[in-house]
């Protein structure tokens, strides 16, 4: 089974952001980057799939600037066998376009499943699995939280608002990867050893048109917050009170 | 003058709420061009015209109505296809779609498929003569992006609860339209639909949330966290992830950057220390109360109302106090 995983590299969430100079990019000062936790888990799946087959070659793909080889190579360590950088200057906020550069590098390749996370933590839209799958004309499946392949057919789990879905599709499929189905194994010392041999082609992203462009970022505004009523159950009354009279939310 | 469209999300037969949100923000839009014309589709099997009166009482002009046996069930390429070809076909400014589970998986099928691009998860949208601006929280929440969508139609959606449903009736015409292509032959194919937890209440759809976190100390203390959401009524219980990690509780009820994003009237957090990752799946509830023992804890930042002290024994008493409140 041959396996692409799309990986996206975003800044690390836990630090606090500060807008830059332009007003529609972060300030780079101090931010780390990581691998997108949901591609963490794509990139497990297709490891675990690879691992069940006894065979196979999971290959991990990153669109975008300098920084992400570094990231593919956590991959690497992770137990991908190679990886692709389509080299980009940064990666456009619009899916359409990311898309466009990922499907022209896709096709033809041979892949039984390419596996996207369910949406980056940094711009959130979730669009590029999909886009990707409509341009390549491959079967979708989003947000899958199960998954089982037999011969040349899956079924996957999808949790709705309120309902689990049953979904079955031939292969070769595009997946995009929910919560729940696989934790990021830790790559282990001898996995990083490793990845320092494994090889990581460059290309040039052959993006599409750009047709959604940020154009400014803000931080939200501060909730007040930090109103502390009392302490201890003796508190309660008087919780109850400001819920009822003033936040009028019983 | 510009016509809208709006696709409307069903489930056994029954419009979702994400269906009113999606044709209302699209009313606005139109209204705000001087009063276009919106078209609703909605897709189920046969009988599912039966919904479309409601869809015109939210402002839908015309309902599209696509019933097949095929639509019984969320078949998202036959679903894709017909809402793509209709898109295309009808020179909407804008197609407007919920950000539920259905919709985030639809909404880029259909821009995939016109080869456009699309904006997801927005709170909120303006539409201009060239260009189409959003706002949508990025970083997990910790950033919120405005937006600049060109190139027509620009396809939309909407985080649940950003355009609240509202009525504005109008004159509604209904057309049958007949699926684009053998809705029986999809690829992709839902076999089963289970409701989960049966009568549970959604996180999505709840008024008000209690949820707990590891400071409930094992998975039979939740039941503290249940009577309390039992008291407030239409509640729903939610959860941090490492409470879902520890399987005390099914990861559908986790509330955080990697679980449901939710957005209720009343967030109550029993025993959670308000780590990033969950204050990003809940920070703009309207009204926050945080029950911990550590008086440092983060969530008592973002808390409007806190309580330091053992969950243990507030946790009872508020339950009692909110079942007097409530004159039960």
């Amino acid at each position: 089974m041959k396996i692409a995983v799309l990986i996206k590299r975003v800044p690390d969430t836990e630090l606090r952001f500060s807008i830059g100079g332009d007003g529609k990019s972060l300030d780079q000062a101090g931010l780390k980057y990581d691998m997108s936790d949901f591609d963490g888990y794509a990139a497990e799946v297709a490891l675990r799939l690879k691992e069940a087959a006894g065979a196979g070659e999971v290959v991990v793909i990153g669109l975008g600037p300098d920084g992400v080889p570094e990231i593919l190579r956590k991959a690497l360590s992770m137990g991908a066998d190679r990886a692709v950088h389509l080299t980009a200057a940064e990666v456009p906020v619009d899916g359409m376009s990311v898309a466009t550069a990922l499907a022209a590098d896709l096709v033809g390749q041979g892949y039984d499943l390419i596996l996207f996370g369910r949406q980056a933590t940094d711009t959130g839209h979730g669009t590029v699995g999909a886009m990707t799958a409509a341009r390549l004309g491959l079967p979708c499946v989003t947000a899958i939280s199960q998954l089982n392949i037999s011969g040349g057919t899956g079924t996957a789990r999808r949790e709705l608002e309120g309902a689990t879905e049953t979904v079955s599709f031939p292969l070769p499929a595009v997946l995009t990867i929910d919560e729940g189905i696989a934790r990021a194994r830790i790559p282990s010392l001898k996995g990083i050893m490793a990845a320092k041999k494994k090889p990581i082609e460059t290309r040039p992203a052959q993006l599409g048109p750009v047709r959604l462009t940020v154009k400014s970022l803000e931080l939200p505004p501060e909730r007040s917050g930090g109103r502390i009523v009392g302490e201890g159950p003796d508190a309660v009354p008087e919780l109850v009170r400001l819920l009822r009279e003033e936040a009028k939310a019983l | 003058m510009a016509t809208m469209f709006a696709f409307a999300e069903s489930r056994n037969g029954a419009l979702r709420k994400g269906a009113l949100e999606a044709v209302t923000a699209a009313r606005q839009a139109a209204d705000a061009t001087g009063g276009g014309e919106v078209h609703a589709l909605v897709a189920g099997a046969p009988g599912i015209e039966t919904v479309a009166e409601t869809l015109g009482r939210h402002g839908a002009d015309l309902v599209l109505v696509v019933a097949h046996e095929g639509f019984g069930r969320y078949n998202p390429e036959a679903v894709a296809a017909t809402v793509a070809a209709r898109i295309s076909a009808g020179g909407y400014r804008a197609a407007f779609f919920a950000a539920s589970a259905e919709g985030r998986d639809l909404a880029p099928r259909v821009a995939g498929a016109l080869g456009v691009a699309m904006a997801a998860d927005l709170t909120g949208f303006e539409i201009g003569a060239d260009t189409v601006t959003v706002r949508h929280p990025v970083y997990t929440g910790k950033v919120v992006a405005t937006l600049e969508l060109t190139g027509t139609p620009a396809v939309l959606s909407l985080r649940p609860g950003a355009v609240p449903a509202a009525e504005t009736p109008r004159t509604l015409k209904v057309e049958a339209m007949a699926p684009v292509g053998d809705p029986t032959a999809s690829r992709v194919v839902t076999t089963d639909l289970s409701p989960r937890g049966a009568a549970k209440l959604d996180l999505g759809e709840a008024r008000i949330i209690v949820a707990g976190g590891r400071g409930l100390k094992a998975a039979e203390h939740f039941s503290l966290v249940e009577d309390l959401a039992g008291a407030f009524g239409q509640a729903a219980v939610g959860a941090t992830r490492a409470v879902t990690d520890d399987g005390w509780r099914d990861p559908a009820d986790q509330i955080g950057q990697t679980g449901r994003i939710v957005s209720p009237d009343l967030y109550v957090a029993v025993g959670i220390s308000g780590a990033i990752q969950h204050l990003a799946g809940m920070r703009t509830s309207r009204v926050i109360v945080a029950i911990n023992r550590d008086k440092d804890a983060p969530i008592f930042k973002i808390a409007d109302y806190g309580i330091v002290g053992d969950l243990f024994e507030v946790v009872p008493r508020l339950t009692e106090a909110v079942r007097q409140a409530q004159g039960q």
